[in-house]
């Protein structure tokens, strides 16, 4: 591949692809409106046209991308913009999860215990509405909504998952040093075994979900404690997933040979973001299951 | 044009002086009366203390906007080009500058202190003599007496506080009816802070309220006790009052709560001590008299899942 | 670092119409989009006000039902704050950050264009919601659960909207991020910048923080409504009032966003017209820095009546008076910069001024509803309406508008009406008073906020609100013929300065500005910073 023209900023003219995003955006919303109000066949039809056009779209745009980038369009400088642009995306959803988050602690140091009867508010709340209903966690409530559940135990697969998880990061990160040493059969072998690690994680991950559902009735309905547990895990499952599809990407990449020992922002920027679900995964683990 | 503009400043800053003139003028009415232009005192110790913070912090944002908007309507004044002003370039005052920011620390610190007393008083509803529920349904007002004197009431009926019917045919969209035709016994208008049946309670009694929602969040208010929380489905917040004037005193729903939130007014009916006594007696014998009067009422809605 | 763009050179400079606006990666353009978005938002929000101001004109309900009432309130706050106040600051730095740091476009141009182009989008799905059966959101812009579940299919759209502008806010900022950090002119410190560029610095990180909180709040609502979990349910453990946390822990942030630009626009057209630099530079990035750093901790003076315990009370009635200091900093800073300079009063320092004063006053009842009992008395009343309309209308509204008075020029290469322009500025700041210094008194006389009638007592100060309610939307068609006058029709050419003492590499741009503004990257001369020289 060729080198880039150091004081080159490339500025890009005209692309049809933010539009054709948009647009993609756009029918898939308005799609997945229509289904969950009951237009099912007419809302699943438009949503699975806007995520084809996503799908597409995506395709496309990166595809530009890496065709100038292997012309050598990008300078320093302009690696320089799309790493902010990757660790600031990251933060905001940082950021996202920190909702959820926020929203649990709040729950479980102030909301139970006042339905539970302590403080001045909690005697008044109990007292008076929640007569006989005590405080504990997990709960679904002084109406038990959702019925009597069992939540999982952290120690069997959240553990598992959590040890995949990070050696997931671990060996990612070998990749990435046997990337700048060049060594393109241990960056391709690690890589690999990085998506192995990550798509059986989620492979557990559904399993765990099928065993709440089916013998645990542990569900989304499980009152606030199944609310929050099936937002926060799943969400984070969704980001796992993302990551890993994001991973088999750099992996043809990689055996395409796209990335030069000091040239391959892409392949950076994925292994941050598989780094940031990893640590969200860690407050998961302490907050949602063992806590 | 640099003339208006410096009237501009002066008609802002005319405005805030004569507001508050006006303030101390307006500040005696129960009700909202026309053209009021300021919070009234009220009728317990704490909305009295309110209306004193409120109007030193006003005095206070009054005093600065003259000197703030003074110092640049003078700036307006003397150094314009046009007078052949000759602009300095010095951008640097340490001095001042610390200046400017330890007199607002100063100022407000003057603020907190008495905000904060009156909060801590405001939050402390130990000694009252009487409790009552208050539960906030769309679109009424739920009220149970709890207990009196350290005992339990039991046989005073609960009271469903809803729209009169005069103000509701009134308020429907091109009724017909002039929302002025629409007046107390007083003969002030009561358009739309009129009630079926009016909260009553004793003067000179602490009662204290405890507000919660029945379906969605509403807010229980009035104005000249001072006495104000949210009404929350599931959670039962309180507040509590003194009053020590008899009358009657008119309030609203203040959280949003959907089509008819402008149509639940809270209506309080505080009587002496003695007449509540009787009132409260006529009420237990009526109870176990005829339950009619009961059954009459119309009950609420039941709660919606939140 | 040093930059030139000789790889825009070979893009054809005449593009169809199509290509232009619609596949655009130049910063200029997109802020152009950005801007006349804006402007048609402002009509559209601005017409449901005039629809609440004409209902609340006297006692009685005159044009529509209630719910409908709601449903406009609600429409007015979501298109005012995410359709005008926060595209058209995006508008402007787009416009001006390139131009004011030597930079040859925004740092990811093709994002530039994702980010604007989702808006129009956005704002379609939540404008259709008017149409659907149960009608548009109707539980004011906050949202708040459980009333917002009993809404019919519109909360999925609203909610879907919310999202959108959400991540188009997002990558705006980011793009903004990087622009700044990255792009700037060789020579050109962070601490010679112009106060706009600083603004919008901080403001971006504040974004990239709250937006994604909003995104999250609004997505437990839509699991509420559409999935059956119970995070607003107390009967399950949860309570209606984690939302309002969550939401204004996004919320008030947020209204810093929608000030901070502002403070930026002013800190540039001040020492312009006063001839005099920026007094205290440092003092007022500082101050913005500080500001944005408090917005994260008094989120909850939003909620002093839902019943918190009392040290949440005292703490966040203590964190919300801080912030007056800092924003006093900046205040009498401004001032001071007037102080023994050499001013003239054109346009844009009119709107300057006219900020000052207006919104020190939104300030001043902004501290008053800090303290807690005070709050008591005001909270959910007029008087908070009055309040944050002095700082939106008053404040960031008056700010944008004194920028495209300030900057337009550049943009377009021509001057406006100097007597049409003056004429708007007049009628808007005289009837920006009528319209809301009345509703202080409302509020205090007990006037309930998001209200379709009430009592006859209030009638009259209504019908003065009303009154100016209308002229002020009036003269703001004034400010439409101006701007299309100006950049279709005006014969008056602009100098590459336009303002004798305007300073800062735009200035050194021609008017109107080029395609493409620094494809070499600009000496900067430290005796023409924006702010003046600050070395001394
Ligand atoms: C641009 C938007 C903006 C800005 C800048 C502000 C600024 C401030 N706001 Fe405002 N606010 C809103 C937008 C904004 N607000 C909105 C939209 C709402 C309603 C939301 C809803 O419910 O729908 C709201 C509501 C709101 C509330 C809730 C009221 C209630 O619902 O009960 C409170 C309470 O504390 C508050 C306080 C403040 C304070 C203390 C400031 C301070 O930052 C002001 C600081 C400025 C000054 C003080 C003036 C200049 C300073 C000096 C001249 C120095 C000397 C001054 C002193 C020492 C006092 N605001
Ligand atoms: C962010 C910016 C912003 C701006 C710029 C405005 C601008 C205006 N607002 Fe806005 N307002 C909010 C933000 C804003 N508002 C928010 C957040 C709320 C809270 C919502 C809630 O409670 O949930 C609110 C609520 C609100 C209320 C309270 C509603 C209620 O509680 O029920 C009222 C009532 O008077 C009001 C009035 C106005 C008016 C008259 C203007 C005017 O300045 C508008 C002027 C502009 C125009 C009028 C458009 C241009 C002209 C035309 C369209 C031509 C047609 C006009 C004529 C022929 C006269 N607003
Ligand atoms: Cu009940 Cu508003
Ligand atoms: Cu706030």
């Amino acid at each position: 591949m060729t080198q880039p023209d150091a004081n080159v900023y490339y500025v890009p003219h005209k692309s049809r692809w933010p539009i054709i995003a948009t647009i993609g955006m756009f029918l898939f919303m308005v799609g997945l409106a229509n289904w969950l109000n009951g237009r099912v066949t007419s809302g699943q039809i438009v949503f699975a046209i806007g995520a084809l056009t996503i799908i597409g779209m995506m395709f496309g745009w990166f595809g530009n991308v890496i065709r100038e980038s292997l012309k050598g369009t990008f300078n320093a400088q302009a690696d320089t913009s799309f790493r902010m642009g990757m660790m600031w995306f990251i933060v905001s959803e940082i950021f996202f999860f920190a909702a959820f988050f926020g929203g649990l602690f709040y729950i479980r140091t102030f909301v139970v215990p006042w339905l539970g009867g302590l403080g001045d508010k909690g005697v008044l709340t109990n007292g008076y509405i929640w007569q006989g209903f005590s405080a504990a966690w997990p709960t679904n409530g002084p109406e038990a909504v959702g019925g009597s559940f069992i939540a999982t135990s952290a120690w069997g697969i959240p553990l598992i998952n959590t040890l995949l998880l990070l050696s997931s990061s671990i060996t990612v990160t070998v990749a990435h040093h046997a990337l700048r040493a060049g060594n393109r059969k241990r960056l391709i072998g690690f890589l690999g075994l990085t998506i192995l690690l990550g798509a059986t994680f989620l492979g557990l991950q559904a399993h765990e979900y099928w065993e709440s559902y089916v013998h645990l009735n542990m569900t989304l309905h499980s009152g606030i404690y199944g609310a929050t547990f099936y937002i926060l895990t799943g969400f984070h499952g969704l980001h796992v997933t993302l990551g890993t599809i994001m991973l088999c990407v750099m992996w043809l990449r990689c055996v395409r040979g796209h990335f030069s020992r000091d040239h391959h922002f892409a392949f950076e920027a994925v292994s941050w973001y598989w780094h940031f679900v990893d640590v969200i995964w860690l407050c998961l683990f302490l907050f949602v299951y063992i806590l | 044009m640099t003339m208006s503009s410096s009237n501009c400043k002066r008609r802002i800053v005319g405005a805030g002086v004569a507001f508050g003139a006006l303030l101390v003028s307006m500040a005696a009415a129960a009700n909202p009366v026309p053209w009021q232009m300021n919070l009234d005192k009220g009728v317990t110790s704490v909305s009295r203390q309110i209306w004193d913070l409120h109007m030193a912090a006003l005095w206070v944002c009054v005093a600065l906007g003259v000197i703030v908007f003074g110092a640049m309507f003078i700036a307006i004044i003397r150094f314009r080009r046009s007078k052949g002003a000759v602009a300095e370039t010095w951008s640097h005052n340490t001095l001042l500058e610390i200046a400017w920011t330890v007199v607002p620390v100063l100022i407000l610190i003057g603020l907190a202190t008495p905000a904060t007393i009156l909060t801590r008083e405001m939050y402390n509803a130990t000694e009252s003599q009487m409790t009552i529920k208050v539960t906030g349904y769309q679109w009424l007002w739920r009220y149970d007496y709890i207990s009196y004197d350290g005992k339990p009431i039991t046989k005073v009926p609960t009271v469903y506080s809803r729209l009169a019917w005069d103000s509701n045919d009134a308020r429907q969209l091109d009724s017909g009816i002039n929302p002025y035709s629409i007046k107390g016994a007083d003969g002030s208008s009561d358009y739309l802070l009129n009630v079926t049946h009016p909260l009553v309670i004793p003067a000179g009694v602490k009662v204290r309220f405890l507000i919660t929602g029945g379906d969605v969040i509403h807010g229980w208010w009035v104005p000249d006790f001072a006495a104000k929380r949210d009404a929350i489905p599931g959670i039962m917040n309180d507040t509590w009052a003194k009053v020590d004037k008899p009358g009657i005193y008119r309030g609203q729903c203040y959280v949003l709560c959907g089509q008819d939130h402008s149509a639940m007014p809270v209506v309080v009916k505080v009587l002496p001590r003695d007449q509540f006594n009787a009132w409260m007696a006529a009420q237990e014998n009526a109870a176990t008299l005829d339950k009619a009067a009961r059954t009459a009422e119309v009950a609420p809605p039941t709660p919606a899942k939140g | 670092m040093s930059s030139t763009a000789q790889a825009i050179h070979h893009e054809d400079h005449h593009q169809s119409f199509f290509e232009r606006w619609f596949m655009s990666t130049n910063h200029k353009d997109i802020g152009t989009l950005y801007l006349s978005f804006s402007f048609l938002m402002l009509f559209v929000g601005g017409s449901f006000a005039m629809l609440i101001r004409a209902e609340l004109f006297e006692p009685g309900m005159q044009l529509m039902q209630p719910y409908f009432f709601n449903e406009l309130t609600s429409m007015h706050g979501l298109v005012m704050i995410f359709g005008v106040i926060m595209p058209s600051f995006v508008g402007l730095a787009n416009w001006m950050i390139p131009m004011q740091i030597g930079a040859p476009d925004m740092a990811l141009p093709r994002l530039n264009n994702l980010s604007f182009w989702i808006l129009p989008f956005a704002f379609v799905l939540l404008l259709s919601t008017f149409f659907m059966p149960g009608g548009a959101p109707a539980a004011g812009w906050t949202m708040y659960p459980p009333l917002v579940l009993q809404g019919g299919e519109s909360i999925a759209f609203m909610i879907f909207a919310i999202h959108l502008m959400g991540i188009s806010s997002i990558l705006g900022s980011i793009n903004i991020i990087a622009t700044i950090l990255n792009l700037r002119a060789p020579g050109l410190d962070l601490l010679k910048m112009p106060m706009f560029c600083w603004s919008w610095l901080i403001t971006s990180f504040l974004v990239i923080a709250v937006m994604p909180v909003l995104a999250g709040a609004v997505t437990m609502m839509l699991f509420d409504r559409y999935f059956g979990t119970n995070f607003f349910n107390a009967a399950a453990g949860g309570d209606p009032v984690m939302y309002q946390h969550v939401f204004w822990f996004f919320g008030h942030p947020e209204v810093y966003i929608m000030i901070l630009p502002a403070f930026g626009i002013i800190s540039e057209i001040v020492p312009t017209f006063s001839r005099k630099p920026l007094f205290g530079y440092k003092a007022m990035v500082y101050a913005i820095a500080c500001i944005a750093f408090l917005s994260f901790i008094v989120w909850s003076h939003h909620m002093f009546t839902v019943g918190m315990p009392l040290g949440a009370e005292v703490f966040f009635m203590y964190s919300t008076m801080l912030i007056a200091v800092p924003t006093g900093v900046k205040i009498f800073n401004w001032v001071t910069t007037m102080w023994k300079g050499s001013l003239s009063f054109e346009v844009p320092m009119l709107w300057a001024i006219a900020f000052i004063v207006l919104f020190s006053i939104g300030g001043f009842s902004g501290v008053m509803m800090a303290l807690v009992p005070a709050d008591f008395q005001y909270n959910q009343t007029y008087f908070i309406v009055s309040h944050f309309h002095y700082v939106l209308v008053g404040g960031a509204l008056f700010s944008i508008i004194g920028a495209v008075y300030y900057w337009l020029p550049k943009w377009s290469g021509h001057m406006y009406s100097n007597f049409w322009s003056k004429v708007h500025f007049w009628s808007s700041a005289i009837s920006v008073n009528v319209l809301f210094f009345p509703q202080h008194f409302l509020g205090l006389a007990g006037m309930p906020r998001r209200i379709p009638d009430y009592n006859v007592a209030f009638t009259d100060w209504n019908m003065v609100s009303s009154i100016g309610g209308f002229w002020f939307g009036a003269t703001q068609l004034i400010f439409l013929g101006i701007v299309i006058h100006t950049v279709f029709f005006s014969r008056a050419k602009a100098t590459s300065r336009v303002w004798e003492h305007a300073y800062g590499l735009e200035w050194t741009l021609p008017s109107p500005a080029p395609h493409h503004s620094f494809t070499v990257p600009p000496v900067v001369d430290d005796s023409k910073l924006a702010h003046g020289d600050v070395s001394h």
